[in-house]
């Protein structure tokens, strides 16, 4: 099946509206050599006070080579009182994965993780399962 | 109906960070699929989880197809007050699935 998608450097940019991302500040647990890919554990934190005036407002993850580039979204705020997530993803092939945060300054950082898969997920025919 | 699984502790002491749990069983089924048949299975995904605690939001989440079947996710929040938790899934369906947990904030 063919796919169009947007690039990896597209879709951040769609994310951050074009902003400067800088690396840093982000801490990305993802293991370098996956056997499945249908169920990978990822956890993002990110080094911020989490207060009132300075916290982590959203933490992103986008991938190079799935079908569709967005992983996932999530929204934080002064109340999450660290700025930690985790969650399990899909991977279609060997790839790199970006995280990204935006703090409530307005400031983007970014940590990426390249990634070896030996099953892929998401593309497989479901008849030869 | 599907099940939901939630995990917070019972109990916390007023300003702690604690970590909060959820899963849910969901296909996730991605939309890049083929049947047997040759044809797409269409796409149905958990599209949004929020999570309220004693009534307000404090964290939410925008799933896309890269997340896995029965989504996980786990996140933190300060204890302030003793309540309830409660955590919603909505699908590409409109279907959604809730589920709750009490804390006691002492």
């Amino acid at each position: 099946m063919k796919i169009s998608r947007p690039t990896l450097d597209e879709a951040i940019d769609s994310f951050t509206g074009g902003a400067v991302v800088r690396e840093g500040r982000v801490k990305f647990e993802i293991s370098p050599l996956v056997e499945n890919g249908n169920a990978v554990p990822v956890s993002v934190e990110v080094d911020s006070p989490m207060t009132e005036t300075d916290h982590v407002r959203r933490i992103a993850l986008f991938n190079e080579k799935n079908p569709q580039a967005e992983v996932v979204v999530f929204h934080l705020g002064p109340r999450s009182g660290r700025a930690r997530v985790a969650t399990r993803i899909r991977l279609a092939a060997s790839q790199t994965v970006v995280a990204l945060a935006e703090t409530s300054s307005g400031d983007f950082w970014s940590a990426k993780a390249n990634v070896i898969v030996t099953l892929a997920a998401c593309i497989e025919d479901i008849s030869q399962q | 109906m599907t099940r939901a699984l939630v995990n917070a502790p019972k109990t916390a002491r007023r300003g702690e960070v604690i970590e909060i749990r959820a899963m849910i069983q969901h296909v996730m089924e991605t939309g890049y699929r083929e049947g047997p048949n040759g044809v797409t299975i269409p796409r149905n995904i958990i599209r949004r989880f929020v999570c309220k605690y004693a009534g307000e939001e404090i964290f939410s989440a925008e799933l896309f197809p890269a997340i896995s079947a029965n989504p996980y996710m786990a996140f933190s929040t300060v204890a302030t007050e003793s309540g309830t938790l409660t955590f919603e899934w909505t699908d590409d369906k409109g279907e959604t699935q809730s589920a709750s947990a009490e804390i006691t904030v002492t």
